[in-house]
């Protein structure tokens, strides 16, 4: 039996408007299912964050905006001390912050992935779910705690440790970076565990079975090929902590106040919002270009652990 | 082995003492609110209810806890939504842009919220919309995608593709698909999706703080409140009320996942 | 085939970015065949499968199926079913609720729909099982609720991916006698797809082999074993001695060789073309070599070395070194006779059959 002359699907495809042609292929089909999700995400923070880019470059004179290209934002942004004291205090809080909670995080990411056994996810819920509740409250905790006449006076004092209350607890930058640390521990849990549940047990094994004690397989071993996760770790915490609002202004008094609380003032008070731009677009330049140089330093490091 | 080692003995000791501190200021100040004082400071000086009470005849707060309730369900339920495409495209298409894409959609997980808060802030006053709860509600689906996406993606993992594709050839359409088999698979990591989102839009603050303008949010209250000292105790019992509820969605989001994981688990 | 094919395959083409999975691939499968797609991981049997099925289709050429071309058509509406390499047994539905996925689209009403479940289940020999969950079953058992599944949509073709490579190996094998029982007792068509060449043996009325995208071989499996196309083809089907070659010529239907150590040999070329006898090559299986114990006589005696042993139980597989030979031997003896005992080292001889050498395409 011979049917008609068979129709190769190309020839037929052919026919069809380019577009529904390609939403048919796989590559096609994936963008089309991806697209609400991304759609939103260009029209919500890649739009806007174009838009603050913008207005960096312009300038404002009450409620009007001028709209020719200036670089007056940035030289006020990064030159003027008030603002340049911000940032640079910002971007030492924000890194001192990663790595004070990085290195208090592993050894407990440690601990879950390899003696956690069967309540490894248990483990993960109870250090987590700290993070995801109160934050608010969680600062104002540490208000009450690190307080003239707070919680942890009152105890050193009812101790007899001290004879008055410290007022070096609070409103400077250490109970900044002590509140921010406790803020993200959690969060920086996640990236360090995972990538301590690739490891390879039976690496440990070879190189103990090489002649390596505990703290060279440490070394050799478990920190070059967790370098991952602990870089992952480091920027999950100090990219945002970089921009915290609330953490200054509650515990960080006069000494503690940081670029974002600036920031707020020309989006809000002052009501400069193209100085405001700036600063944030410089602020996010200059944790970036660190956030790289940490990156760096780190893989150069991981090559010198061999 | 009849005894930890001694250095076992050290990392779970230090373990615990972790969990402890990370545990101690959520937990400090639930403790002040039922105390009989003006001021959280120790001693304790009795125990008391009177705190939650007043909250009772509060019309700012209700206010403002419905407000939050209406934007973390709409965040909670329109994230998902997201979630499950973009979890598809991550976990059954290979397509060239896919990482870019992908980084895109969980890029808020990592951007300081000050930096979207502004953005989205000018943007929209530009557009010439009214800060309002819908405001609030587009910034916090930003930041509440990438979760949904993480909980999404290891629902998709758990199951076998082949079981789409068992369903398509046993005659069903993709739609039919969808209903019968795709969403009751993926119905425990949906529920845990729900949840974590609406707990996180429960607590955002500074998105909230920027966006919402004549209409506060839970956060937005507290930090209102907080200008005044004597307010401190209501607050106080406020935001024990929100930790606590917060723990129990957490508590019932993880109950889901498991028994998602339960679920996919065979048993032979 | 005088017969339109249940299948037709033609000049199908897949081509993922710049990898080429399938090369202009030509088949037909008759109706009521088991037919069997046999080849390496990799090789394209898999993606040829699920282009009969629906789950992909072909960059160019197309696929015909009881006539039809199925260019364009989905899954759910072509006349196939599949059984799933990991059989995609829903796990949030019970036995009865899996086979009956399928039927409630059909509307056939309860009582019908009902009996096609019993039905399936007793052709399965899981009638006990319907109430049990999916995701509580044994691997023999999902692959049964994943037949019955298929079979009670009563399709023209079932696809089956590998359908027992999840099960061990005594299961295997009782499910190969059972599978091929079933085929024949409904008469539709079967294509299967494995790498196990005792399977597809064992099972089919016509293999295809197929190595990187392209069917080096479509046949009956006693052709397949005993007359591989090309040496790819007999290597992949159990072992084959390569042989040297001083001298080679074809012709018509016969060809000549001088094997050194050997001695001059003939075969037929049974069918085959030789396109280019230079590159053809002369090969031998080694059951198909015997040791000529001490006392015995034949024709053609080959003499050569042993220079290691394999025991395996009921049979040892001796391999011997002939002068001459570039590649050794291997002659595969039972038990019998004593050739578990001949120690490596020493002198043996052996000799062949006649009509045993094949020539193949190298």
């Amino acid at each position: 039996m011979e049917t008609s002359a068979p129709t190769m699907p190309a020839e037929r495809a052919a026919g069809l408007a380019p577009v529904t042609r390609f939403l048919r292929t796989e590559t096609g089909k994936g963008w089309l299912t991806i697209s609400p999700p991304l759609i939103y995400a260009m029209l919500l923070l890649i739009g806007p964050i174009i838009v603050i880019v913008a207005n960096s470059f312009w300038s404002q004179d009450y409620l009007t905006i001028d709209r020719t290209f200036t670089l007056e934002n940035y030289r006020a942004a990064l030159t003027e001390p008030i603002y340049r004291d911000l940032l640079m205090r910002s971007l030492f809080v924000s890194v001192t912050v990663a790595f004070v909670t990085v290195i208090l995080a592993y050894p407990v990411a440690w601990f879950v992935s390899f003696h956690g056994g069967r309540y490894k996810g248990l483990w993960l819920f109870i250090i987590t779910v700290p993070f995801w509740s109160g934050y608010l409250l969680r600062i104002l905790s540490w208000k009450v705690i690190l307080g003239y006449k707070g919680v942890l006076n009152e105890t050193l004092l009812y101790l007899g440790v001290i004879a008055e209350p410290l007022s070096s607890l609070i409103y400077n930058v250490n109970a900044v970076v002590i509140t921010l640390a406790h803020s993200w521990a959690a969060f920086a849990i996640l990236p360090l565990f995972v990538s301590l549940e690739k490891l390879d047990r039976s690496l440990l094994e070879a190189a103990a079975d090489l002649g390596d004690g505990p703290v060279r397989r440490f070394l050799r071993i478990t920190l070059p090929l967790t370098m991952p996760g602990i870089i992952a770790a480091l920027m999950i915490v100090m990219i945002p902590t970089v921009g915290d609002y609330v953490t200054p202004k509650l515990v960080g008094g006069k000494d503690g106040v940081m670029i974002a609380n600036a920031i707020q003032v020309q989006f809000g008070k002052a009501s400069n919002w193209p100085l405001g731009a700036a600063l944030a677009v410089s602020t996010m330049v200059i944790v970036s270009m660190v956030a790289g140089a940490i990156v760096l330093l780190l893989a150069g490091l991981k090559r010198l652990l061999k | 082995m009849s005894a930890l080692s001694a250095s076992r003995r050290i990392l779970s000791a230090y373990v615990i003492l972790y969990v402890a501190i990370l545990y101690f200021p959520v937990l400090l100040l639930p403790v002040f609110s039922f105390n009989d004082s003006a001021t959280p400071k120790l001693p304790l000086a009795g125990f008391t209810f009177k705190w939650y009470e007043s909250l009772a005849g509060n019309a700012a707060m209700q206010g403002a806890a419905w407000n939050s309730l209406v934007v973390g369900v709409s965040a909670a339920v329109l994230s998902t939504v997201l979630g499950i495409c973009a979890a598809r495209a991550i976990t059954r298409h290979r397509f060239r842009g896919l990482g870019a894409a992908s980084s895109l959609i969980m890029a808020p997980l990592i951007l300081p919220e000050i930096i979207i808060a502004i953005s989205l802030l000018v943007v929209m006053l530009g557009l010439g919309l009214q800060l309002s709860l819908v405001t609030v509600i587009l910034g916090h689906l930003l930041i509440c995608v990438p979760y949904s996406v993480t909980v999404l993606v290891s629902g998709f993992e758990g199951f076998d593709p082949s079981m789409e594709e068992a369903s398509r050839d046993l005659g069903e359409t993709s739609f039919g698909t969808l209903r019968r088999v795709t969403l009751p698979m993926l119905a425990p990591s949906i529920v845990s999706s729900l949840l974590v989102t609406f707990t996180i839009s429960l607590d955002e603050f500074i998105l909230a703080f920027f966006l919402s303008g004549t209409e506060p949010t839970l956060p937005v209250y507290i930090w209102g409140q907080l200008r005044f000292a004597a307010k401190l105790p209501n607050v106080l019992a406020l935001g024990s009320i929100l930790i606590a509820a917060s723990l129990i969605l957490l508590t019932a989001a993880e109950l889901f996942r498991r028994r998602a994981e339960r679920k996919m688990e065979l048993r032979p | 085939m005088s017969a339109a094919p249940m299948i037709d395959i033609r000049n199908v083409d897949k081509v993922f970015g710049n990898f080429r999975a399938l090369d202009t691939l030509n088949a037909s499968i008759g109706e009521g065949e088991f037919f069997s797609l046999l080849g390496p991981s990799g090789c394209g049997k898999t993606t040829l499968l699920r282009m009969i099925g629906g789950f992909d289709e072909p960059t160019s050429g197309e696929i015909l199926i009881g006539g039809k071309s199925m260019a364009g058509i989905p899954p759910n509406l072509r006349p196939t079913n599949m059984v799933f390499q990991s059989y995609a047994i829903f796990p949030h539905l019970n036995v009865s609720e899996n086979i009956a996925y399928g039927l409630k689209r059909l509307r056939l009403g309860r009582e019908e729909e009902e009996k096609r479940v019993r039905e399936a289940l007793a052709q399965v020999e899981l009638s006990e099982l319907g109430p049990r969950m999916g995701n509580q079953l044994s691997g023999g058992q999902r692959q049964r609720v994943a037949l019955a599944r298929s079979l009670v949509m009563r399709p023209k073709v079932l696809l089956l991916d590998e359908p027992l490579s999840a099960l061990d190996k005594n299961l295997r094998e009782q499910m190969q006698v059972e599978l091929r029982h079933l085929q024949r007792q409904i008469g539709i068509t079967f294509v299967l797809v494995t790498h196990d060449q005792y399977e597809a043996l064992s099972m089919s009325d016509r293999i295809a082999v197929m190595f990187a995208g392209q069917i080096a071989q479509i046949d009956s499996p006693k052709e397949i074993y005993q007359n591989p196309a090309t040496r790819q083809v007999a290597d992949f089907l159990g072992g084959m001695n390569f042989l040297t070659a001083s001298e080679l010529a074809v012709d018509g239907k016969v060809f000549r060789a001088v094997l050194p150590g050997i001695g001059a040999i003939t075969g037929h070329l049974a069918g085959k073309a030789i396109s280019d006898p230079a590159s053809a090559i002369i090969g031998i299986r080694p059951e198909r070599l015997r040791i000529v114990w001490e006392g015995e006589t034949a024709d053609h005696i080959v003499t050569g070395k042993v220079v290691d042993r394999n025991y395996y139980g009921e049979m040892t597989s001796l391999v011997v070194g002939i002068e001459g030979q570039s590649e050794r031997v291997s002659v595969v003896e039972t038990n019998d006779f004593g050739a578990d005992d001949i120690p490596v080292g020493s002198d043996i001889a052996i000799t062949y059959d006649r009509d045993a050498f094949i020539i193949m395409q190298g």
